[in-house]
């Protein structure tokens, strides 16, 4: 009996899969290139905009502002579900585990911190 | 040869003599070309999945909604998927009054509709006018901008008639070629896949119709 690699069956797996959804896409390809012609043009290439005339571009930048409200997010919320069962089980916890939830503690200040001289705790 | 034999020929459509195809028809032989199958094949994928565009005026478009919901169940016909974006549909149902402030949207919206588009217009608004063709501020017909595949009078024509147009439609795809004189807009490469939008005037929509698809009717008075 030949020996074989009892993982052969993935790379044939592969080839198959990858054939499922490229041979479906190459025949449309031909069948396009054979028979339908493209007819690109102005109104059909513009940005849709329900009918009317898009105004300006629509790949515009904004302001990720969101990521603060994350950050205090994290220190007020997340951070009371992890000290309270850190309080309730503070006797028996050892050392090192005191450690860690301190460093977890200093890194969450450093962010409130770091919010605090940015000057989004105070309301505008 | 007993029944049920099929002969696929490679070639040109004209290859097969019209008689010999139905004396051989009568013998129980099928015979088809390879294009032939592949147009057969085309348009029935086509005509089972034509997609509308999720697009109403104003009353017809009730009678539209009522259409695709269970009563009428315009699914029945693999055309349930109404989609409100023109870039996955296939048809454009005109269902109500098009005002002439409207029209330019309706023809850009047309333009954003991936070939191969078809177009009903549905209810006496969207054909003619309807009540308001004596009226100033509405288009007599989307057909003058637009080329309409198929019309339902009616105002507002029920359910049943728009599922009637659809099959209408789906007659029309059956008889399709990939080529030649009887392949459809889509598929000739001089025919446009745009149509001009039509822009406001100082008086009114100018142009007020698109020659290629619409001319004006001609009055022969008599005597």
């Amino acid at each position: 009996m030949t020996a074989y690699d009892p993982y052969w069956f993935l790379a044939v797996f592969v080839v198959a899969a990858a054939a499922f959804g490229l041979v479906p896409i190459g025949l449309a390809k031909l069948w396009a290139k054979r028979f339908a012609p493209p007819k690109p043009g102005r109104w059909k290439n513009a940005t849709y905009e329900c009918g009317l005339e898009s105004k300006g571009s629509a790949a515009i930048q904004f302001k990720p502002n969101y990521y603060l409200y994350g950050i205090l997010f994290l220190i007020f919320d997340i951070e009371a579900i992890f000290l309270l069962p850190f309080g309730v089980a503070f006797l028996e916890l050892p050392v090192g585990a005191v450690v860690a939830m301190l460093v977890f503690l200093l890194l969450l200040v450093e962010g409130l911190a770091w919010a605090w001289a940015k000057g989004i705790l105070s309301w505008k | 040869m007993g029944k049920g034999y099929i002969k696929l020929e490679i070639g040109d459509a004209m290859a097969i003599d019209e008689g010999l195809r139905s004396e051989l028809s009568k013998q129980g032989v099928f015979t088809t070309t390879l294009e032939e199958l592949l147009s057969w094949g085309y348009n029935w994928g086509r005509k089972n999945s034509v997609w509308p565009l999720q697009f109403g005026l104003a009353c017809c478009a009730i009678e539209m909604i009522a259409a695709s919901m269970a009563r009428f169940d315009i699914a029945r016909f693999g055309a349930e998927v109404f989609r409100p974006s023109p870039r996955q549909a296939d048809l454009m149902i005109v269902a109500g009054t098009v005002t002439k402030k409207m029209a330019p949207q309706v023809v850009r919206l047309y333009n954003q509709m991936p070939e191969p588009k078809y177009v009903i217009a549905m209810g006496a608004c969207a054909i003619s006018g309807g009540p308001f063709k004596e009226g100033y501020n509405v288009l007599k017909g989307i057909d003058r901008y637009l080329p309409v595949d198929v019309h339902i009078p009616g105002c507002p024509p029920r359910p049943e008639a728009l599922l009637h147009a659809l099959i209408t439609l789906q007659k029309q795809i059956e008889q399709d070629a990939l080529r030649g004189a009887k392949a459809p807009r889509h598929l000739k490469p001089d025919e446009p896949g745009e149509f001009p939008v039509p822009e406001y005037g100082p008086h009114d929509l100018t142009p007020s119709h698109n020659p290629e698809v619409w001319k004006p009717p001609v009055v022969i008075r008599e005597g």
